[in-house]
Protein backbone atom coordinates (compact mmCIF):
# COMPACT_ATOMS: atom_id res chain seq x y z
CA UNK A 1 0.00 0.00 0.00
CA UNK A 2 3.10 2.63 0.98
CA UNK A 3 4.43 1.86 -2.63
CA UNK A 4 1.09 2.12 -4.37
CA UNK A 5 0.78 5.60 -2.42
CA UNK A 6 4.53 6.82 -3.45
CA UNK A 7 3.45 5.67 -7.17
CA UNK A 8 0.37 7.16 -7.57
CA UNK A 9 1.69 10.47 -5.62
CA UNK A 10 4.45 10.56 -8.38
CA UNK A 11 4.84 12.53 -11.15
CA UNK A 12 4.28 10.17 -13.72
CA UNK A 13 1.04 8.86 -12.16
CA UNK A 14 0.08 12.11 -11.69
CA UNK A 15 0.60 13.74 -14.99
CA UNK A 16 -1.85 10.42 -16.28
CA UNK A 17 -4.58 11.18 -13.93
CA UNK A 18 -4.66 13.95 -12.98
CA UNK A 19 -6.89 13.99 -10.13
CA UNK A 20 -4.82 11.98 -8.05
CA UNK A 21 -6.52 9.39 -5.30
CA UNK A 22 -10.31 9.78 -5.62
CA UNK A 23 -10.19 10.28 -1.23
CA UNK A 24 -12.05 12.71 -1.26
CA UNK A 25 -15.73 14.18 -2.40
CA UNK A 26 -14.01 16.81 -4.31
CA UNK A 27 -11.79 14.38 -5.77
CA UNK A 28 -13.91 11.66 -6.57
CA UNK A 29 -15.94 13.80 -8.79
CA UNK A 30 -12.95 15.23 -10.39
CA UNK A 31 -12.64 11.20 -11.75
CA UNK A 32 -16.17 11.65 -13.55
CA UNK A 33 -15.49 15.32 -14.89
CA UNK A 34 -11.64 14.28 -15.78
CA UNK A 35 -12.71 11.36 -17.60
CA UNK A 36 -13.67 11.14 -21.49
CA UNK A 37 -15.23 8.28 -20.61
CA UNK A 38 -17.04 8.55 -17.82
CA UNK A 39 -17.70 13.00 -17.83
CA UNK A 40 -21.01 10.89 -19.51
CA UNK A 41 -22.02 10.56 -16.13
CA UNK A 42 -23.59 13.06 -13.90
CA UNK A 43 -20.92 13.70 -10.64
CA UNK A 44 -24.17 12.80 -8.31
CA UNK A 45 -26.68 10.26 -9.23
CA UNK A 46 -30.11 9.52 -7.83
CA UNK A 47 -29.96 6.78 -4.82
CA UNK A 48 -33.32 5.07 -5.85
CA UNK A 49 -31.78 4.97 -9.86
CA UNK A 50 -28.99 2.43 -8.39
CA UNK A 51 -31.42 0.20 -7.07
CA UNK A 52 -31.66 -2.92 -9.21
CA UNK A 53 -35.31 -3.34 -9.60
CA UNK A 54 -35.92 0.66 -10.63
CA UNK A 55 -33.40 -0.03 -14.20
CA UNK A 56 -32.62 -4.00 -13.71
CA UNK A 57 -29.26 -2.70 -15.46
CA UNK A 58 -31.07 -3.59 -19.06
CA UNK A 59 -29.42 -0.51 -20.58
CA UNK A 60 -26.23 -0.86 -19.25
CA UNK A 61 -26.41 -4.84 -20.07
CA UNK A 62 -27.43 -3.25 -24.15
CA UNK A 63 -24.28 -1.25 -24.30
CA UNK A 64 -22.15 -4.06 -22.62
CA UNK A 65 -23.29 -6.59 -25.33
CA UNK A 66 -22.54 -3.75 -27.60
CA UNK A 67 -18.95 -3.40 -26.22
CA UNK A 68 -18.47 -7.35 -26.53
CA UNK A 69 -20.19 -7.06 -29.86
CA UNK A 70 -17.80 -4.73 -31.84
CA UNK A 71 -14.92 -6.01 -29.73
CA UNK A 72 -15.49 -10.04 -31.01
CA UNK A 73 -17.19 -8.35 -34.45
CA UNK A 74 -13.08 -6.51 -35.50
CA UNK A 75 -11.60 -9.57 -34.12
CA UNK A 76 -13.49 -11.73 -36.65
CA UNK A 77 -13.18 -9.11 -39.27
CA UNK A 78 -9.17 -10.19 -39.30
CA UNK A 79 -10.80 -13.97 -40.53
CA UNK A 80 -13.67 -13.05 -42.83
CA UNK A 81 -13.97 -12.59 -46.82
CA UNK A 82 -16.75 -11.25 -47.63
CA UNK A 83 -16.82 -13.32 -51.19
CA UNK A 84 -18.96 -16.31 -52.17
CA UNK A 85 -16.77 -19.41 -51.94
CA UNK A 86 -14.56 -17.66 -49.21
CA UNK A 87 -16.91 -16.67 -46.93
CA UNK A 88 -18.16 -19.92 -46.21
CA UNK A 89 -14.30 -21.58 -46.04
CA UNK A 90 -13.70 -19.02 -43.42
CA UNK A 91 -16.47 -19.94 -41.00
CA UNK A 92 -15.16 -23.83 -41.37
CA UNK A 93 -11.44 -22.31 -40.54
CA UNK A 94 -12.62 -20.61 -37.55
CA UNK A 95 -13.98 -23.24 -36.49
CA UNK A 96 -10.89 -25.83 -36.88
CA UNK A 97 -7.88 -23.96 -37.73
CA UNK A 98 -8.07 -20.66 -35.99
CA UNK A 99 -7.17 -20.74 -32.48
CA UNK A 100 -10.42 -19.87 -30.57
CA UNK A 101 -12.45 -19.28 -33.20
CA UNK A 102 -14.93 -21.26 -32.59
CA UNK A 103 -15.39 -19.25 -29.08
CA UNK A 104 -14.94 -15.99 -31.11
CA UNK A 105 -17.92 -16.64 -33.21
CA UNK A 106 -20.01 -17.90 -30.64
CA UNK A 107 -19.48 -15.44 -28.66
CA UNK A 108 -20.42 -12.77 -31.30
CA UNK A 109 -23.51 -14.83 -32.22
CA UNK A 110 -24.65 -15.38 -28.81
CA UNK A 111 -24.17 -11.76 -28.00
CA UNK A 112 -26.62 -10.19 -31.09
CA UNK A 113 -29.17 -12.60 -30.13
CA UNK A 114 -28.84 -11.62 -26.54
CA UNK A 115 -28.78 -8.04 -27.50
CA UNK A 116 -31.63 -7.58 -29.19
CA UNK A 117 -33.82 -9.52 -26.31
CA UNK A 118 -32.39 -7.46 -24.05
CA UNK A 119 -32.80 -3.94 -25.71
CA UNK A 120 -36.31 -5.26 -26.49
CA UNK A 121 -36.42 -5.56 -22.47
CA UNK A 122 -34.98 -2.41 -21.82
CA UNK A 123 -38.08 -0.53 -24.36
CA UNK A 124 -40.26 -2.86 -21.61
CA UNK A 125 -39.22 -1.58 -18.85
CA UNK A 126 -39.11 2.36 -20.09
CA UNK A 127 -42.68 1.77 -21.10
CA UNK A 128 -43.96 0.28 -17.79
CA UNK A 129 -42.07 2.41 -15.68
CA UNK A 130 -43.07 5.94 -17.82
CA UNK A 131 -39.76 6.56 -17.77
CA UNK A 132 -40.48 8.48 -21.56
CA UNK A 133 -42.50 11.49 -19.75
CA UNK A 134 -41.52 15.07 -20.83
CA UNK A 135 -39.00 16.12 -21.14
CA UNK A 136 -37.63 12.55 -22.65
CA UNK A 137 -40.47 11.80 -25.09
CA UNK A 138 -37.91 12.16 -28.02
CA UNK A 139 -35.03 9.89 -26.08
CA UNK A 140 -37.65 7.54 -26.41
CA UNK A 141 -38.08 7.84 -29.83
CA UNK A 142 -34.56 7.75 -30.83
CA UNK A 143 -34.42 4.48 -28.25
CA UNK A 144 -36.95 3.43 -30.93
CA UNK A 145 -34.61 3.82 -33.73
CA UNK A 146 -31.78 2.01 -31.23
CA UNK A 147 -34.43 -0.87 -31.50
CA UNK A 148 -34.84 -1.10 -35.23
CA UNK A 149 -30.83 -0.58 -35.98
CA UNK A 150 -30.23 -3.61 -33.95
CA UNK A 151 -32.64 -5.68 -35.15
CA UNK A 152 -31.27 -4.61 -38.46
CA UNK A 153 -27.54 -4.96 -37.14
CA UNK A 154 -28.31 -8.83 -36.50
CA UNK A 155 -30.31 -9.47 -39.51
CA UNK A 156 -27.54 -8.15 -41.62
CA UNK A 157 -25.12 -10.27 -39.94
CA UNK A 158 -26.92 -13.59 -40.34
CA UNK A 159 -26.26 -13.52 -43.90
CA UNK A 160 -22.92 -13.47 -43.75
CA UNK A 161 -21.28 -17.36 -42.45
CA UNK A 162 -22.91 -17.41 -46.25
CA UNK A 163 -24.63 -21.11 -45.27
CA UNK A 164 -28.24 -22.69 -45.80
CA UNK A 165 -29.22 -21.19 -42.50
CA UNK A 166 -28.23 -17.89 -43.76
CA UNK A 167 -29.16 -17.86 -46.96
CA UNK A 168 -32.59 -18.58 -46.65
CA UNK A 169 -33.50 -16.88 -43.64
CA UNK A 170 -32.55 -13.77 -45.36
CA UNK A 171 -34.17 -14.47 -48.43
CA UNK A 172 -37.56 -15.00 -46.38
CA UNK A 173 -36.95 -11.36 -45.61
CA UNK A 174 -35.77 -9.71 -48.28
CA UNK A 175 -38.81 -11.70 -50.08
CA UNK A 176 -41.39 -9.99 -47.83
CA UNK A 177 -39.75 -6.49 -48.70
CA UNK A 178 -41.01 -7.13 -52.71
CA UNK A 179 -44.45 -6.94 -50.70
CA UNK A 180 -44.18 -2.91 -50.25
CA UNK A 181 -46.07 -1.30 -53.12
CA UNK A 182 -43.89 0.52 -56.11
CA UNK A 183 -40.79 0.76 -54.58
CA UNK A 184 -40.75 -3.29 -53.08
CA UNK A 185 -38.97 -4.11 -56.19
CA UNK A 186 -36.11 -1.02 -56.11
CA UNK A 187 -35.80 -1.55 -52.30
CA UNK A 188 -34.75 -5.44 -52.45
CA UNK A 189 -32.94 -4.75 -55.72
CA UNK A 190 -30.53 -1.54 -53.87
CA UNK A 191 -30.34 -3.85 -50.64
CA UNK A 192 -28.71 -7.00 -52.80
CA UNK A 193 -27.59 -5.50 -55.44
CA UNK A 194 -29.15 -7.12 -58.40
CA UNK A 195 -32.21 -9.79 -57.98
CA UNK A 196 -30.50 -12.81 -56.26
CA UNK A 197 -28.65 -12.88 -53.05
CA UNK A 198 -25.23 -13.16 -54.39
CA UNK A 199 -21.68 -12.10 -54.37
CA UNK A 200 -23.00 -8.46 -54.43
CA UNK A 201 -25.94 -9.08 -51.82
CA UNK A 202 -23.21 -10.78 -49.58
CA UNK A 203 -20.84 -7.39 -49.83
CA UNK A 204 -23.51 -4.75 -49.67
CA UNK A 205 -24.54 -6.64 -46.39
CA UNK A 206 -21.00 -7.12 -45.05
CA UNK A 207 -20.62 -3.15 -45.25
CA UNK A 208 -23.60 -2.61 -43.68
CA UNK A 209 -23.13 -4.61 -41.33
CA UNK A 210 -19.47 -3.75 -40.47
CA UNK A 211 -19.24 -0.26 -41.51
CA UNK A 212 -22.34 1.78 -41.99
CA UNK A 213 -24.96 0.63 -39.06
CA UNK A 214 -22.29 0.35 -36.61
CA UNK A 215 -21.57 4.09 -37.23
CA UNK A 216 -25.39 4.73 -36.96
CA UNK A 217 -25.86 2.84 -33.51
CA UNK A 218 -23.10 4.50 -32.39
CA UNK A 219 -24.21 7.92 -33.27
CA UNK A 220 -27.56 7.04 -31.99
CA UNK A 221 -26.23 5.41 -28.60
CA UNK A 222 -23.99 8.96 -27.79
CA UNK A 223 -27.15 10.98 -28.45
CA UNK A 224 -29.19 8.91 -26.46
CA UNK A 225 -26.72 8.65 -23.51
CA UNK A 226 -26.02 12.45 -23.65
CA UNK A 227 -29.98 12.91 -23.93
CA UNK A 228 -30.49 11.05 -20.52
CA UNK A 229 -27.97 13.57 -18.56
CA UNK A 230 -29.51 16.77 -20.27
CA UNK A 231 -33.20 15.23 -19.35
CA UNK A 232 -32.37 15.09 -16.15
CA UNK A 233 -31.01 11.45 -15.11
CA UNK A 234 -32.81 8.18 -15.08
CA UNK A 235 -35.88 7.49 -14.14
CA UNK A 236 -36.70 4.46 -11.67
CA UNK A 237 -40.30 4.83 -12.00
CA UNK A 238 -40.51 4.80 -8.45
CA UNK A 239 -42.96 7.99 -7.87
CA UNK A 240 -40.83 10.06 -5.40
CA UNK A 241 -39.00 11.22 -9.02
CA UNK A 242 -36.78 15.23 -7.87
CA UNK A 243 -39.40 17.93 -7.62
CA UNK A 244 -40.50 19.23 -11.18
CA UNK A 245 -38.25 21.87 -10.93
CA UNK A 246 -36.39 22.33 -14.10
CA UNK A 247 -34.27 24.80 -15.95
CA UNK A 248 -36.53 25.08 -19.10
CA UNK A 249 -33.53 25.82 -21.69
CA UNK A 250 -31.23 22.83 -20.59
CA UNK A 251 -33.90 20.83 -18.89
CA UNK A 252 -31.14 19.69 -16.27
CA UNK A 253 -32.31 19.44 -12.68
CA UNK A 254 -31.79 22.50 -11.02
CA UNK A 255 -31.00 22.62 -7.17
CA UNK A 256 -28.72 19.67 -6.77
CA UNK A 257 -26.53 19.90 -4.02
CA UNK A 258 -23.06 20.81 -4.49
CA UNK A 259 -22.24 22.19 -1.14
CA UNK A 260 -20.54 19.00 -0.09
CA UNK A 261 -17.81 18.72 -3.06
CA UNK A 262 -17.55 22.67 -2.69
CA UNK A 263 -16.73 22.68 0.89
CA UNK A 264 -14.34 19.48 0.17
CA UNK A 265 -12.47 21.91 -2.55
CA UNK A 266 -12.22 24.36 -0.31
CA UNK A 267 -10.90 22.15 2.58
CA UNK A 268 -8.44 21.52 -0.07
CA UNK A 269 -7.30 24.81 -0.67
CA UNK B 1 -35.78 23.35 -2.38
CA UNK B 2 -35.29 24.02 0.98
CA UNK B 3 -37.60 26.26 2.56
CA UNK B 4 -36.04 27.61 6.39
CA UNK B 5 -38.66 30.05 6.81
CA UNK B 6 -40.54 29.14 9.49
CA UNK B 7 -44.14 30.04 10.04
CA UNK B 8 -44.58 31.75 13.15
CA UNK B 9 -47.76 32.56 14.58
CA UNK B 10 -47.90 36.32 15.33
CA UNK B 11 -50.16 37.85 17.64
CA UNK B 12 -50.75 41.44 17.89
CA UNK B 13 -53.57 43.81 18.46
CA UNK B 14 -52.35 46.16 16.57
CA UNK B 15 -54.36 45.78 12.96
CA UNK B 16 -51.90 47.93 11.11
CA UNK B 17 -48.88 45.46 12.25
CA UNK B 18 -50.57 42.17 11.75
CA UNK B 19 -53.49 41.98 9.51
CA UNK B 20 -55.36 38.86 9.77
CA UNK B 21 -55.18 37.16 6.51
CA UNK B 22 -57.50 33.48 6.45
CA UNK B 23 -56.59 31.51 3.52
CA UNK B 24 -58.90 28.57 2.39
CA UNK B 25 -57.68 25.59 0.43
CA UNK B 26 -60.72 24.41 -2.25
CA UNK B 27 -61.47 20.72 -2.53
CA UNK B 28 -60.68 20.79 -6.04
CA UNK B 29 -57.32 22.93 -5.56
CA UNK B 30 -54.41 21.40 -4.80
CA UNK B 31 -51.83 22.41 -2.49
CA UNK B 32 -48.43 22.50 -2.98
CA UNK B 33 -46.82 19.91 -1.32
CA UNK B 34 -43.00 20.13 -0.80
CA UNK B 35 -41.00 16.60 -2.19
CA UNK B 36 -38.04 15.06 -0.56
CA UNK B 37 -35.42 15.41 -2.43
CA UNK B 38 -33.82 12.24 -3.61
CA UNK B 39 -30.67 11.33 -2.09
CA UNK B 40 -27.51 11.93 -4.19
CA UNK B 41 -24.75 9.67 -4.13
CA UNK B 42 -21.07 9.86 -5.98
CA UNK B 43 -21.14 8.61 -9.19
CA UNK B 44 -17.63 7.45 -8.20
CA UNK B 45 -17.40 4.99 -6.46
CA UNK B 46 -21.28 3.60 -6.42
CA UNK B 47 -22.25 3.44 -9.82
CA UNK B 48 -18.81 3.09 -11.94
CA UNK B 49 -18.08 -0.07 -9.20
CA UNK B 50 -21.23 -1.52 -10.13
CA UNK B 51 -21.28 -0.65 -13.94
CA UNK B 52 -17.56 -2.48 -13.88
CA UNK B 53 -18.73 -5.77 -12.15
CA UNK B 54 -22.07 -5.80 -14.03
CA UNK B 55 -19.99 -6.07 -17.32
CA UNK B 56 -17.41 -8.21 -15.51
CA UNK B 57 -20.61 -10.66 -15.02
CA UNK B 58 -21.84 -9.73 -18.32
CA UNK B 59 -18.57 -11.20 -19.89
CA UNK B 60 -18.37 -14.71 -17.79
CA UNK B 61 -22.19 -15.41 -18.26
CA UNK B 62 -21.30 -14.67 -22.37
CA UNK B 63 -18.29 -16.72 -22.31
CA UNK B 64 -19.59 -19.40 -20.33
CA UNK B 65 -22.55 -19.65 -22.84
CA UNK B 66 -20.00 -19.77 -25.69
CA UNK B 67 -18.01 -22.23 -24.57
CA UNK B 68 -20.86 -24.55 -24.68
CA UNK B 69 -23.18 -24.41 -26.95
CA UNK B 70 -22.05 -23.98 -30.60
CA UNK B 71 -23.62 -21.24 -33.04
CA UNK B 72 -25.48 -23.22 -35.72
CA UNK B 73 -23.37 -23.52 -39.14
CA UNK B 74 -24.83 -25.53 -41.88
CA UNK B 75 -23.89 -26.65 -45.06
CA UNK B 76 -22.65 -24.00 -48.05
CA UNK B 77 -25.45 -21.77 -49.25
CA UNK B 78 -27.36 -23.82 -52.09
CA UNK B 79 -30.05 -21.48 -54.04
CA UNK B 80 -30.64 -24.74 -55.61
CA UNK B 81 -32.18 -26.65 -53.01
CA UNK B 82 -34.20 -24.67 -50.18
CA UNK B 83 -34.84 -26.36 -46.99
CA UNK B 84 -38.46 -26.76 -45.76
CA UNK B 85 -39.36 -24.88 -43.91
CA UNK B 86 -37.35 -22.19 -44.21
CA UNK B 87 -36.99 -19.65 -41.49
CA UNK B 88 -35.85 -16.24 -40.75
CA UNK B 89 -34.09 -15.61 -37.34
CA UNK B 90 -35.88 -15.67 -34.41
CA UNK B 91 -37.01 -12.04 -33.84
CA UNK B 92 -38.43 -11.97 -37.52
CA UNK B 93 -40.42 -15.11 -36.81
CA UNK B 94 -43.43 -13.41 -35.60
CA UNK B 95 -43.63 -11.68 -39.13
CA UNK B 96 -43.31 -14.73 -40.97
CA UNK B 97 -46.25 -16.54 -39.11
CA UNK B 98 -48.32 -13.22 -39.66
CA UNK B 99 -46.99 -13.93 -43.46
CA UNK B 100 -48.91 -17.32 -42.94
CA UNK B 101 -52.57 -15.67 -42.07
CA UNK B 102 -52.27 -12.04 -44.35
CA UNK B 103 -51.47 -11.21 -48.03
CA UNK B 104 -47.97 -10.29 -47.68
CA UNK B 105 -48.55 -6.49 -47.96
CA UNK B 106 -50.02 -6.62 -44.77
CA UNK B 107 -47.86 -8.93 -42.62
CA UNK B 108 -44.67 -7.70 -43.88
CA UNK B 109 -45.17 -4.29 -45.22
CA UNK B 110 -48.37 -2.24 -43.14
CA UNK B 111 -48.16 -3.93 -39.45
CA UNK B 112 -44.22 -3.82 -38.92
CA UNK B 113 -44.64 -0.11 -40.24
CA UNK B 114 -47.56 0.69 -37.63
CA UNK B 115 -45.57 -1.42 -35.01
CA UNK B 116 -42.77 1.31 -35.11
CA UNK B 117 -45.15 4.05 -35.76
CA UNK B 118 -47.05 3.23 -32.64
CA UNK B 119 -43.99 2.88 -30.79
CA UNK B 120 -42.42 6.09 -31.74
CA UNK B 121 -45.73 8.07 -30.66
CA UNK B 122 -46.24 6.47 -27.46
CA UNK B 123 -44.62 9.77 -25.68
CA UNK B 124 -46.90 12.21 -27.57
CA UNK B 125 -50.37 10.07 -27.29
CA UNK B 126 -51.28 10.70 -23.93
CA UNK B 127 -50.53 13.18 -21.11
CA UNK B 128 -52.38 11.73 -18.57
CA UNK B 129 -50.29 8.58 -18.04
CA UNK B 130 -50.35 8.21 -14.56
CA UNK B 131 -53.84 9.42 -13.40
CA UNK B 132 -57.03 7.14 -15.26
CA UNK B 133 -56.84 3.44 -13.81
CA UNK B 134 -59.30 1.46 -16.12
CA UNK B 135 -62.09 1.07 -13.51
CA UNK B 136 -62.81 4.68 -12.32
CA UNK B 137 -66.16 6.47 -13.17
CA UNK B 138 -68.79 5.43 -15.30
CA UNK B 139 -67.73 1.42 -15.06
CA UNK B 140 -70.91 0.52 -17.56
CA UNK B 141 -70.21 3.15 -19.90
CA UNK B 142 -66.36 2.23 -20.06
CA UNK B 143 -66.92 -1.48 -20.22
CA UNK B 144 -69.58 -0.97 -23.35
CA UNK B 145 -67.08 1.27 -25.27
CA UNK B 146 -64.19 -1.01 -24.25
CA UNK B 147 -66.04 -4.05 -25.48
CA UNK B 148 -67.18 -2.96 -28.84
CA UNK B 149 -63.56 -1.68 -29.46
CA UNK B 150 -62.21 -5.23 -29.21
CA UNK B 151 -65.02 -7.11 -31.38
CA UNK B 152 -63.97 -4.18 -33.64
CA UNK B 153 -60.57 -4.57 -33.50
CA UNK B 154 -60.67 -8.40 -33.38
CA UNK B 155 -62.67 -8.48 -36.85
CA UNK B 156 -60.14 -8.77 -39.06
CA UNK B 157 -58.16 -11.14 -36.92
CA UNK B 158 -61.37 -13.70 -37.02
CA UNK B 159 -62.13 -12.67 -41.12
CA UNK B 160 -58.01 -14.27 -41.86
CA UNK B 161 -58.33 -16.99 -39.46
CA UNK B 162 -55.41 -15.40 -37.61
CA UNK B 163 -55.93 -17.57 -34.44
CA UNK B 164 -52.97 -16.83 -32.20
CA UNK B 165 -54.09 -12.79 -32.43
CA UNK B 166 -57.75 -12.97 -31.23
CA UNK B 167 -56.76 -15.61 -28.85
CA UNK B 168 -54.47 -13.13 -27.44
CA UNK B 169 -56.98 -10.51 -27.38
CA UNK B 170 -59.58 -12.44 -25.44
CA UNK B 171 -57.17 -13.59 -22.96
CA UNK B 172 -55.91 -9.99 -21.97
CA UNK B 173 -59.53 -8.56 -22.28
CA UNK B 174 -60.37 -11.20 -19.59
CA UNK B 175 -57.88 -10.29 -17.74
CA UNK B 176 -59.19 -6.99 -18.34
CA UNK B 177 -62.65 -7.27 -17.04
CA UNK B 178 -61.85 -9.46 -14.01
CA UNK B 179 -61.74 -6.57 -11.41
CA UNK B 180 -65.21 -6.16 -12.39
CA UNK B 181 -66.19 -10.45 -11.96
CA UNK B 182 -64.61 -10.58 -8.64
CA UNK B 183 -64.43 -7.61 -6.62
CA UNK B 184 -61.74 -9.12 -4.47
CA UNK B 185 -59.41 -7.29 -2.10
CA UNK B 186 -56.77 -9.34 -2.30
CA UNK B 187 -53.33 -8.28 -3.75
CA UNK B 188 -53.77 -9.44 -7.84
CA UNK B 189 -57.09 -8.06 -8.62
CA UNK B 190 -56.49 -4.88 -6.81
CA UNK B 191 -52.97 -4.71 -8.73
CA UNK B 192 -54.93 -5.47 -12.13
CA UNK B 193 -57.46 -3.03 -11.46
CA UNK B 194 -55.29 -0.26 -11.17
CA UNK B 195 -53.01 -0.87 -14.44
CA UNK B 196 -54.08 1.75 -17.68
CA UNK B 197 -55.41 0.99 -20.87
CA UNK B 198 -51.88 1.86 -21.90
CA UNK B 199 -50.70 -0.78 -19.79
CA UNK B 200 -53.08 -3.74 -21.24
CA UNK B 201 -52.08 -2.18 -24.65
CA UNK B 202 -48.91 -3.00 -24.33
CA UNK B 203 -49.30 -6.35 -22.63
CA UNK B 204 -50.91 -7.50 -25.18
CA UNK B 205 -48.27 -5.93 -27.83
CA UNK B 206 -45.88 -8.23 -25.53
CA UNK B 207 -48.34 -11.63 -25.23
CA UNK B 208 -48.95 -11.92 -29.80
CA UNK B 209 -45.21 -11.02 -30.29
CA UNK B 210 -44.45 -13.92 -27.64
CA UNK B 211 -47.06 -16.00 -28.50
CA UNK B 212 -45.73 -15.50 -32.33
CA UNK B 213 -41.99 -16.84 -32.02
CA UNK B 214 -42.85 -19.46 -30.32
CA UNK B 215 -45.10 -20.61 -32.79
CA UNK B 216 -42.87 -20.02 -35.38
CA UNK B 217 -39.86 -21.20 -33.58
CA UNK B 218 -41.25 -24.55 -31.87
CA UNK B 219 -44.57 -25.52 -33.65
CA UNK B 220 -43.93 -25.37 -37.39
CA UNK B 221 -42.66 -27.75 -39.12
CA UNK B 222 -42.65 -28.55 -43.37
CA UNK B 223 -44.97 -26.49 -45.66
CA UNK B 224 -45.52 -24.23 -42.27
CA UNK B 225 -47.81 -26.99 -41.04
CA UNK B 226 -48.58 -26.72 -37.01
CA UNK B 227 -46.47 -29.23 -35.33
CA UNK B 228 -45.83 -30.60 -31.64
CA UNK B 229 -41.98 -30.30 -31.23
CA UNK B 230 -42.17 -32.84 -28.73
CA UNK B 231 -43.47 -35.40 -31.19
CA UNK B 232 -41.84 -33.86 -34.45
CA UNK B 233 -38.83 -32.47 -33.26
CA UNK B 234 -37.84 -28.76 -33.97
CA UNK B 235 -37.17 -27.71 -37.33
Amino acid sequence: MKYYDKIMKGRIARSIFRTGLPTSNYRKSLVILNNLFLHIHPVKVKKSTLKFTSTFYLGALSFGLFIILVVTGIYLMFYYHPSVPLAYRDMKDLEFAVSNGKLLRNLHRWSAHAMVLIVFLHMLRVFFHRAFRPPKEFNWVIGVFLFVSTLLLSYTGYLLPWDQLAYWAVSVGTNMMKATPIIGDDIRFLLLGGNVIGENALLRFYVLHCVILPLVITMLIGVHFWRIRKDGGLSSGSKQVADGKRDMILGKNLGVSTEEVLNDRDAEK
Amino acid sequence: MDNNKKISIEVSDDLRDTPIRVAYVKSHSSIAVERQRDEEVMTFPHLIIREALLFQLLLIVMVIWSLFIDAPLEGIANPEFSPNPSKAPWYFLGLQELLHFFPPIVAGVLLPALVIIALIVIPYFSINWDRSSMWEGNIRKKFFRLSICVVLFNIPFVIYKAAPLYVCSIIIYSFMILPLVFRGKNGFMRRISRLGLADWIMSWFLLVTTVLILIGVFFRGPEWRWIWPWIDGIY
